[in-house]
């Protein structure tokens, strides 16, 4: 069942995409502010990845010092005026926070940082200064939320960054990846903007670091080099008739959602392959830009999903229909896809079978694969000595982020596999304070 | 229906709920309105010579998201003139006889006191109140709390009043004194009827960070000005029982004034021997309306405990307020956590790490954030039980047998009190007390 029209122009397109946390207003964040119990050693701070102190900022919303609030957020996150928003914050500050349990809502933690942020921010009222320069040049890889991170500890430190990203935009999947309905781009890359324009960090786009000549010249220009690349493109199925038109890769499809919302046409019918939180926004999107019939199909039962509950429920009051224990076998059509065959599945013992003679087609124009994005394999081979784990996820120091190799540091999704902004954000500041302490030496 | 009229030192109302003498009692037409709302009687507001008044009148007090939990004010008597006053004060007495009209009324010399005393007793005025009080303005000119913080000065005036008055006087007080039985006994030496309080609290509510200039802030300055709201009402309280336990004032009726805004606020004076009571501030903020409210609570409040007039409880906690030194030593509570509805919100733990006794002990084993009163430490001082934001979740319970009596008094006759800075007699002495190591281990890295 749809819940949404296509929408024909950008008001439409902004009314189904409306955001799921809106800036508060000031009369909502004084009086939402004032409900803080500034509770001891407050478990809400335990439960956010860069341990805000939320008690002081929410405390210095209250009283109007909206700045200083600001300057509490980002002294732990640089990323704190984007993670207010996308955080998932029921399971992280929010569901940690004591009012839960007596049937009282949790305070709006993410909402009131976004509000402290914004205002410093459009106001110009907080202002960052680099640490006075050391004469040490670091090069960061890619540019998405571990390096900006990183890059602004680094500049506080002293130390002269640049960072080198594929593409020509910054941000990585915060402004590629993340549903619409969380942020805007614009408001990504004011966050961006800010930060940059204050703490002076230099981003060299559209210059993938791709060879072995690349990485020499870095290891020779520079005294550390972080890698913050991420994950990669989404994974193959190896599923006969995956190469037909219609059927597509979930984060290349968001990406192009992101970039270009005008020219992406969704047909009627979306099956959507996967069970983690890609999937669930992929198909959110879907419905939102007007599909008649997303279909959500995963392999296993519902509680196995590795999506957050709360983001299934977002697909299904999109108008998502789910379907579980249905593994995919083939992709169906000629040129053009016309459906998917799956087989029912069951649990035995924790492992998955097939239930022999229980074939059926889903009829569809568009598959959405979001079953896990491969790694960076081979960008990072191009680096000696570097270990993975048998995840490919680089092995790091847990507290200064160094790699095996001890010129390199890392973190983000390349180091947790893919996580949130908010973890990333918090690895590359460690990260940075890692190079710091190694490089005092 | 329990009878809630009154007859307040021979002014009859209806019900004990009286309008201040302020704002809400300018005119006629608020007057008349209030009537119609619930309300039994009405101060005037403070008639006299015609003022004129500054524009930015009122400054507040916002505690987080509450508005007005205090409020000052800087503005005089009326700045009306008394004609003008004197013609609504009789029309209101024609459409509404049975309810009470007092006249507050602030002059200076004695002809111009015995002058508009009959003046508003012309008009109907059911009683007048002497406002000895206002502690802004007025008193530079040597009236308001001019007038109450002299008690010789007060009872000449007051005894200038009784000489003409033909209708009851009731003495209204300013709180700004150190003991106001001194004024209290002046009004009833010099023969007031009876006696109200108290008037606003000198005050600033704060200061303009940009301006540096106080609240309200005049054209770039300020002056101190008239405190009420919510957050007088333990002054007055105390205030108020202060009179009515004294021998010699206690048979004057007290009228109650600060900080009311519910019916268990009005309880409350009544129970400390108030006739009647008096709000202004809560008036300001809610109108009129607010009176439905109390109304409705004192009926449900006498009917469940069997009243059927006010003088059935008047002054009953009256015993109860004693000196410190009768309360029983013997007494113990000690807090109590309730594990189900605790909240984990561990503020009960800082308060009396902080700021009391060391007596709640945390233990972070498997993120536990529910607190565990160690019993031995806990002198009982409710500060944790007053911090909990969850309702009944700490309690205070009783742990001496009831047995015992023993009051400071009685110690003293006995000679068994402490007397040199180290005696063993001190209260606190084997109280535990934690060691060096334990404050330093909270030093930061
Ligand atoms: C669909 C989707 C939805 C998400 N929703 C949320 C959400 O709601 N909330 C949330 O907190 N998180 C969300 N995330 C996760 C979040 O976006 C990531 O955890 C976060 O962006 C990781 O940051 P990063 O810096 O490690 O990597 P990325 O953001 O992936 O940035 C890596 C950057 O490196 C560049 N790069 C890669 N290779 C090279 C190279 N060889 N040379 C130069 N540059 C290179 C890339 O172009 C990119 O800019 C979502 C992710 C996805 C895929
Ligand atoms: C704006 C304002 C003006 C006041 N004017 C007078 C006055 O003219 N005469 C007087 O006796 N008291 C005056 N008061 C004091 C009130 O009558 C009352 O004593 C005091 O506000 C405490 O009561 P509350 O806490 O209910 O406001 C005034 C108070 C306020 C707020
Ligand atoms: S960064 Fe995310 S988890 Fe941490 S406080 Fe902010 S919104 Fe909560
Ligand atoms: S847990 Fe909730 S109430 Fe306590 S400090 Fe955190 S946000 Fe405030
Ligand atoms: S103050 Fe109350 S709710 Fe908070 S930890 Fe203590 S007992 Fe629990």
């Amino acid at each position: 069942m749809s819940l949404y029209k296509r929408p024909e122009s950008e008001l439409e397109f902004q009314e189904n995409f409306s955001q799921k946390k809106p800036l508060m207003s000031d009369s909502e964040a004084f009086y939402e502010s004032a409900r803080c119990l500034f509770c001891y050693d407050a478990p809400c701070i335990s439960a956010c990845p860069t341990g805000i102190d939320i008690p002081l900022f929410i405390k210095q919303i209250q009283s109007k010092n909206t700045s200083g609030a600001a300057a509490t957020i980002f002294d732990t996150n640089w990323l704190g005026n984007a993670c207010g928003k996308i955080c998932p914050t029921g399971v992280l500050c929010e569901g940690a926070c004591v009012h839960n349990h007596q049937d009282v809502p949790p305070i709006q933690i993410g909402r009131l940082q976004n509000y402290a942020t914004e205002k410093a921010m459009s106001q110009n009222s907080l202002h960052f200064t680099p640490g006075e320069a050391n004469g040490k040049k670091i090069a960061l890889v890619g540019a998405g939320p571990a390096s900006i991170a990183c890059a602004c500890e680094l500049r506080i430190l002293g130390y002269h960054v640049d960072i080198f990203e594929a593409k020509d935009k910054p941000t990585g999947l915060t402004v590629f990846g993340i549903a619409p309905y969380k942020i805007t781009n614009d408001e990504v890359l004011d966050e961006f903007n800010y930060l940059q324009s204050q703490l002076g960090f230099n981003v060299i786009y559209n210059n993938p670091i791709i060879s072995k000549n690349d990485i020499k010249q870095l290891e020779n220009d520079y005294e550390a080099i972080f890698i913050g690349v991420g994950i990669g493109s989404t994974a193959s199925l190896n599923l006969q008739g995956e190469k037909l038109n219609g059927v597509v890769g979930a984060v290349e499809w968001i990406e192009e959602l992101r970039m270009n919302h005008h020219n992406v046409v969704v047909p009627d019918r979306v099956l959507v392959i996967g069970g983690g939180n890609t999937a669930m926004d992929a198909a959110s999107e879907a419905a939102r830009m007007g599909a008649t019939e997303v279909t959500l199909a995963y392999r296993r039962d519902k509680m196995s999903m590795s999506a957050y509950d709360f983001e299934h429920k977002l697909a299904v009051s999109a108008g998502v229909r789910s379907i579980f224990q249905a593994q995919p076998v083939a992709i169906l059509g000629e040129h053009e896809v016309t459906g998917v065959q799956f087989v029912k599945t069951l649990n035995i013992e924790g492992k998955l079978a097939y239930v022999d003679g229980s074939e059926f087609d889903i009829p569809c124009d568009l598959v959405i694969k979001a079953t896990g994005q491969g790694k960076q394999v081979k960008f990072l081979q191009l680096i000696s000595d570097l270990s993975l784990d048998s995840k490919n996820r680089i092995v790091v120091d847990p507290t200064s982020y160094q790699t095996s190799n001890p010129k390199y540091f890392a973190g983000g999704d390349v180091v947790n596999g893919g996580a949130e902004v908010v973890n990333a954000a918090f690895e590359g500041k460690m990260a940075a304070i890692g190079i710091h302490n190694k490089l005092s030496i | 229906m329990p009878d809630l009229s009154i007859n307040f030192a021979g002014i009859k109302s209806p019900n004990p709920f009286w309008l201040a003498s302020a704002p809400p009692t300018n005119s006629g037409y608020q007057v008349m309105k209030a009537f119609d709302a619930g309300w039994g009687g009405a101060v005037w507001k403070t008639l006299g010579v015609p003022v004129v008044n500054v524009s930015s009148r009122y400054g507040s007090i916002n505690y987080r998201d509450t508005r007005m939990a205090g409020f000052n004010n800087i503005e005089l008597i009326t700045d009306r003139p008394l004609s003008d006053n004197l013609k609504e004060i009789e029309e209101v007495k024609k459409y509404f006889p049975d309810h009470a009209v007092i006249a507050s009324l602030m002059v200076e010399s004695q002809e111009e006191w015995q002058q508009i005393i009959k003046d508003v007793e012309n008009a109907g005025a059911d009683g007048i109140e002497l406002n000895f009080g206002c502690p802004h303005g007025m008193c530079e000119r040597g009236m308001g709390s001019a007038v109450g913080q002299e008690p010789e000065v007060l009872q000449t005036i007051v005894s200038w009043v009784m000489e003409v008055a033909q209708v009851p006087v009731i003495t209204k007080l300013t709180p700004n004194i150190s003991h106001i039985v001194d004024p209290g006994l002046a009004a009833v030496r010099g023969g007031t009827n009876a006696i109200s309080l108290i008037n606003t609290i000198k005050s600033i509510v704060g200061i303009d960070l940009d301006t540096y200039a106080p609240y309200p802030v005049v054209d770039g300055k300020g002056t101190n000005g008239g405190y009420c709201g919510p957050a007088v009402k333990p002054i007055a309280l105390e205030m108020v029982k202060e009179l009515t336990q004294h021998p010699e004032i206690k048979n004057t009726p007290v009228s109650g004034i600060g900080g009311i805004e519910t019916w268990r606020d009005i309880v409350e004076f009544i129970l400390l021997g108030a006739g009647s009571v008096q709000v202004c501030t809560a008036v300001m903020h809610y109108g009129f309306g607010i009176v439905r409210e109390m109304e409705a609570g004192l009926v449900q409040f006498m009917n469940d405990k069997n009243y059927n007039t006010i003088y059935d409880f008047i002054g009953k906690a009256l015993p109860n307020v004693t000196e410190w030194k009768h309360l029983n030593l013997k007494h113990k509570v000690v807090a109590n956590i309730n594990p189900q509805k605790c909240i984990g919100c561990d503020l009960c733990y800082i308060a009396c790490d902080d700021g009391a006794h060391q007596a709640i002990k945390l233990d972070r084993t498997n993120g536990n954030r529910i607190p565990e009163i160690i019993d031995e430490n806990c002198v009982g001082c409710n500060l944790c039980a007053l911090v909990c934001p969850v309702e009944e979740c700490i309690t205070m319970e009783k742990r001496d047998d009831g047995k015992q009596h023993v009051t400071w008094d009685q110690r003293t006759q006995l000679d068994d009190i402490p007397t040199s800075f180290n005696d063993d007699r001190a209260g606190g002495k084997h109280h535990y007390v934690p060691t060096v190591q334990d404050a330093l281990k909270h030093r930061s890295k």
